[in-house]
């Protein structure tokens, strides 16, 4: 069934001056998922995301979008097409308010984003879907604040919030968790689980919790390439993942 | 729905006091120019509003758009030469050589930035550097310019036909106008659904394209729109000295709005106009120290790199922002 394959790559291949940084690596992403990527640090699993986003052109080998061949399409149009990715440092316009951020992501519908002689007040028929966005965020209340001064992890959550009001049918999250306390993880997981309903998730996580409790399927990478892939329970009992990543992963979740 | 409170903001940007403070603050600039002829000498207040206005253009690319551009005496240079042949060989009249000037400067930022617009920071600047070179070296050679003369004795004419611009008084106010309207527009880029990509753009290049923006098509406009407004400034000095030579056109002349927009404050709104007055009021003040004068710049330039970066508009503003909120 092609059909339930959102996201495929064959041979995606990425050298980095003779060194290989993605080796062949073949996914199949099925719709309506939540799909992990994870291994040891340089394994390369942001390098495939940037691969996959198009902010690296690949070697060689193919990614294929609901079947449709995007290997040589730019970064813009890979977006436009409903992948869309977040990143592993936050990615937020600091000096935009909150509002603004997501506005921003909602904005090019309008088709009005090359019209300088507009007023700004334009815009404010995107304010009501926006402040929902950040309602469901819990963002509400920081609508007008810049979101430079948010405490880090509300910066990850509109980030998810900017990213959500692209409706995108693919989205790829870039550690979503590095650097929260532990309440903000819980909060994240929650969040990831529910903006899931009705599209598909590819992410790059080092928290065993978040992966155990939210992923349905799980790629490990090992430098560069596919070691293997299933269902938690398979991955983390199999002995090749536990000699190469396990022993860190209990590290970091105990 | 939501309880009022919840609209409160936590620490809020206030838009509608942003935009009283900016509707203020034009108002009073509005007063003084309107009335400054009648105190100062007015040739001096027109060059100061024209180097006003080419550093706001130069302001909307750097301060919004994040691109410093080191090349932009090429548009005040290039536009002063078109207007001036415009007006003297083709005769014809003002308004319509400022707009050729305007146009030449535009066309040539279309050129300069799908060539530039692909590198950033400091290759961005040495290219657009390149390029400026290029064309100080064009406006040198070609027969049309006048090459060490420049274009002298540009014919100022009637403004739309009725308004006789070899009266001083009348020519102030048309540049005063056309100030104004640069300036607005200017304000209005800034704050429109295009300026808001802009300001993401500078913010965070790499999210922008995440959400399907063509960042290259915006920083490319925004060029253009620089170019074509730093244009308008160039063509209406031109009308205004009756001359259009290659000081205008000179590298220095490009490191001279660099200076004007950083000493008034990027990416404010009045920081521009007020960093060309200061500098403006003291090369008129200190051309006696004669090439003491350069050092005298560079040393302002240095104390206000590193004890007041965001310039004078900026800290003025920061200071009012801590006032209000303490």
């Amino acid at each position: 069934m092609t059909d339930d394959i959102i996201l495929e790559t064959r041979g995606l291949t990425k050298e980095f001056k003779g060194f290989i940084a993605v080796d062949r690596v073949d996914l199949k992403i099925r719709r309506g998922t939540i799909h992990a990527l994870i291994g040891p640090n340089g394994a390369g699993k942001t390098t495939t995301f940037n691969l996959l986003t198009k902010f690296l052109p690949a070697t060689s080998g193919t990614i294929l979008f609901n079947g449709h061949d995007i290997t040589r399409e730019n970064a813009a149009d890979v977006a436009r097409r409903g992948i869309i990715r977040s990143f592993q440092i936050s990615a937020v316009f600091p000096n935009l308010t909150v509002l603004e951020n997501v506005r921003i992501a909602l904005q090019r519908s309008l088709g009005t984003s090359f019209h300088f002689w507009k007023s700004e007040s334009s815009l404010d028929t995107l304010n009501d879907r926006a402040l929902a966005l950040l309602e469901r965020v819990d963002l509400r209340r920081f609508a007008q604040t810049h979101a430079g001064e948010l405490a880090y992890g509300r910066k990850r959550t509109l980030e998810i919030a900017t990213t959500l009001a692209m409706e995108p049918e693919l989205m790829l999250l870039d550690e979503p968790t590095s650097g929260m306390g532990h309440e903000d993880v819980d909060l994240v997981k929650n969040l990831i689980k529910d903006v899931a309903k009705g599209r598909t998730v590819l992410m790059v996580e080092h928290n065993m919790g978040v992966v155990s409790g939210i992923c349905d399927t799980i790629t490990v990478l090992q430098r560069g390439a596919v070691l293997t892939e299933g269902p938690y329970a398979a991955v983390s009992t199999n002995p090749q993942v536990i000699e190469a990543y396990m022993g860190t992963a209990e590290a970091a979740h105990g | 729905m939501a309880a009022p409170d919840q609209y409160q903001p936590h620490a809020s940007r206030d838009d509608a006091a942003e935009a009283r403070y900016h509707r203020r603050a034009f108002l009073v600039m509005m007063v003084l120019f309107i009335g400054a002829p009648f105190v100062v000498y007015p040739v001096f207040v027109m060059k100061a509003l024209c180097f006003a206005l080419f550093a706001c253009a130069f302001n909307l690319l750097l301060g919004f758009g994040g691109l410093l551009s080191f090349g932009h005496a090429m548009f005040l240079g290039m536009a002063g030469y078109a207007a001036a042949h415009a007006a003297k060989v083709w005769g014809l009249p003002p308004e319509l050589a400022i707009l050729a000037g305007s146009a030449a400067s535009t066309v040539l930022g279309v050129v300069v930035g799908l060539l530039a617009i692909r590198r950033q920071g400091i290759y961005f600047a040495m290219i657009t550097l390149a390029l400026a070179q290029m064309v100080f070296f064009f406006c040198l050679q070609a027969p049309f310019t006048g090459g060490e003369d420049g274009i002298q004795s540009v014919p100022r004419g009637r403004f739309l036909g009725f308004l006789d611009l070899s009266n001083t008084m009348v020519l102030y106010y048309v540049v005063l106008a056309i100030f104004t309207a640069g300036f607005l527009l200017i304000y209005r880029i800034i704050h429109s659904p295009f300026g808001q990509v802009l300001k993401a753009i500078r913010e965070n290049e790499p999210r922008a394209i995440s959400l399907g923006y063509r960042t290259e098509r915006y920083k490319l406009a925004a060029f253009v729109l620089s170019a074509g407004l730093a244009g308008l400034a160039g063509a209406t000095k031109a009308l205004v000295f009756q001359l259009a030579s290659l000081t205008d056109v000179h590298w220095s002349m490009s490191g001279e709005v660099v200076l004007m927009t950083l000493l008034g404050g990027m990416g404010t709104i009045f920081g521009p106009v007020v960093g060309a007055f200061a500098i403006i009021t003291m090369e008129n003040y200190l051309a006696e120290l004669g090439s003491w004068f350069t050092i005298t710049q560079g040393a302002i330039f240095v104390v206000c790199v590193l004890a007041f970066r965001r310039g004078i508009i900026g800290e003025l503003e920061a200071w009012l922002r801590k006032r209000r909120g303490g």
